[in-house]
């Protein structure tokens, strides 16, 4: 058994890692951008005008609703046959790009998560306690300048842990860019068994780059929380007057 | 439009079987989220080990993996097991759909143990004091206590659940069991018109998601009965 799983790492290592660096690749534009994204997309879900949230509602039900796999195939084979319907796009310059399944994993993946992160979002917006989003007004701030200054950093803090299972769910999902013959960490699995027919090496080498990953990043964004939440650190530091007192 | 090419039938059992695979593995994944957390609450260290170590695996890797592992190294797994038993090669094929069943089970019920795990704790600890004073013994305290009042807590959760549970059986097109995504795939393969099939596809999905989600508030409304008048 291990002899089998030393001849798959040391003869495979490189499609390993180079489905790793797919991997990572595609987790980090889809989390960036698809947060993007998600922020107008969750401003426009709290308004309290029905036109203005209907669509964002409507798209993030969709998504949501959906299965990936699903949105992916719709993508790349739907919208895909769509375009390559287009009269002479086969020998238009952008055909490269437009038949390459990179792409349409991309957008797929960016408007999933967007989605996603879109109604944490929103979550944390519709909590941001009231009294301080008067005392905003109060202080004669503009709608822009409570976003920045008070809804926004209060939203991250609140969503922070959610935002992380989040990420964690994307990296998960970019394994599905191996049913689009990308050759990312699971495609790179794949590929090992349907050459050396050993499915348990395979699968669990790629599944330990996962663990590894994903323990890596939840690391990383606890670190990142401590930071958000500077605040309530400071706080504690503070003399405790009224327990003294109460002795 | 609407028979899409004379397969729309052949679309309904598709969502058919999807519903047979969401109903099916519900009550594995249960089962398995109710032993896992009552591990991860154990008295016993090694217990409480097991059950965490378990959902932090499981977590951490994707779903199709989980899939395509219990696919191709089950079938190998349990043809090792038969030959060892009765000691000549045997030929053995682990159906897609039980292979697809078991991963989806595994999978949902590490979830599904942190939902039981919450719901567990939610109980307030003066109700096991009291049952305790009566002289309840724990399996009591569990199947009276417990148990029905776990239902209100964990449904919120299990909602949730359900709801990635319908989106995953999509992933078993992967290894070739008949449901929505892969009638769907055999339709836009053969007539040439995948943006029509995965369109309904998706519909039937959006419809199964909705569904279950009314279905959901619907059963927290009722549980919820004795206490909203607080």
């Amino acid at each position: 058994m291990f002899e089998d799983l030393i001849y798959v790492l040391g003869k495979y290592d490189t499609w390993l890692w180079r489905g790793f660096l797919l991997t990572m690749e595609l987790l980090v534009i889809s989390v960036t951008f698809g947060t993007l994204l998600a922020i107008p997309l969750a401003v426009a879900r709290v308004s309290k005008k029905v036109w203005v949230q209907a669509l964002p509602f409507a798209f993030i039900y969709v998504f949501r609703g959906t299965p990936l796999i699903g949105q992916l195939f719709m993508m790349y084979y739907g919208v895909g046959q769509l375009i390559s319907n287009i009269d002479g796009i086969q020998d238009h310059w952008s055909w490269t790009y437009l038949r390459n399944p990179y792409w349409y994993c991309l957008l797929t993946f960016v408007l999933n998560t967007s989605a996603y992160v879109a109604e944490i979002m929103r979550g944390g917006i519709q909590n941001v306690p009231s009294g301080e989003l008067e005392a905003a007004r109060a202080c004669g701030m503009t709608p822009w300048t409570t976003y920045r200054r008070i809804i926004f950093p209060r939203m991250w803090q609140m969503i922070w842990p959610a935002y992380t299972n989040d990420v964690v769910f994307t990296l998960k999902a970019t394994s599905l860019a191996s049913t689009v013959t990308m050759m990312e960490l699971t495609g790179a699995a794949r590929k090992i068994v349907a050459r050396t027919a050993l499915p348990y090496e395979a699968f669990i080498s790629a599944g330990v780059v996962y663990l590894i990953i994903v323990y890596v990043l939840t690391f990383g964004f606890k670190g990142v929380e401590r930071y958000l939440r500077r605040n309530e650190r400071r706080k504690d530091k503070q003399p405790v007057g009224p327990k003294t007192a109460s002795i | 439009m609407l028979d899409l090419y004379g397969r729309g039938w052949q679309m309904l059992e598709g969502g058919l079987v999807t519903v047979q695979l969401c109903l099916t593995v519900l009550p594995f994944m249960i089962i398995i989220g109710l032993l896992g957390a009552s591990a991860k609450l154990s008295r016993y260290r090694s217990l409480r080990i097991i059950g965490e170590s378990y959902t932090v695996l499981i977590r951490g890797i994707p779903e199709l993996l989980v899939i395509l592992l219990i696919y191709f190294g089950g079938t190998i797994a349990v043809q090792n097991i038969a030959e060892m038993i009765s000691g000549e090669e045997t030929r053995v094929d682990i159906p897609a759909f039980w292979s697809g069943v078991a991963a989806l089970a595994l999978v949902q019920g590490a979830f599904a143990s942190e939902v039981f795990r919450a719901a567990m704790q939610s109980i307030p600890v003066g109700q096991i004091e009291a049952a305790t004073a009566c002289g309840m013994t724990p399996k009591q305290i569990f199947l009276r206590i417990k148990l029905p009042q776990l239902w209100r807590f964990a449904l919120p959760g299990l909602n949730n659940l359900f709801q990635v549970l319908i989106k995953d059986t999509a992933l078993i097109s992967v290894v070739g069991v008949e449901e929505i995504m892969r009638k769907a795939a055999i339709g836009a393969g053969t007539d040439k018109a995948p943006f029509t099939f995965y369109l309904v596809a998706m519909l039937m999905f959006l419809s199964f998601t909705t569904v279950s989600l009314v279905a959901f508030n619907y059963l927290e409304k009722r549980a919820a009965r004795g206490i909203a008048r607080a």
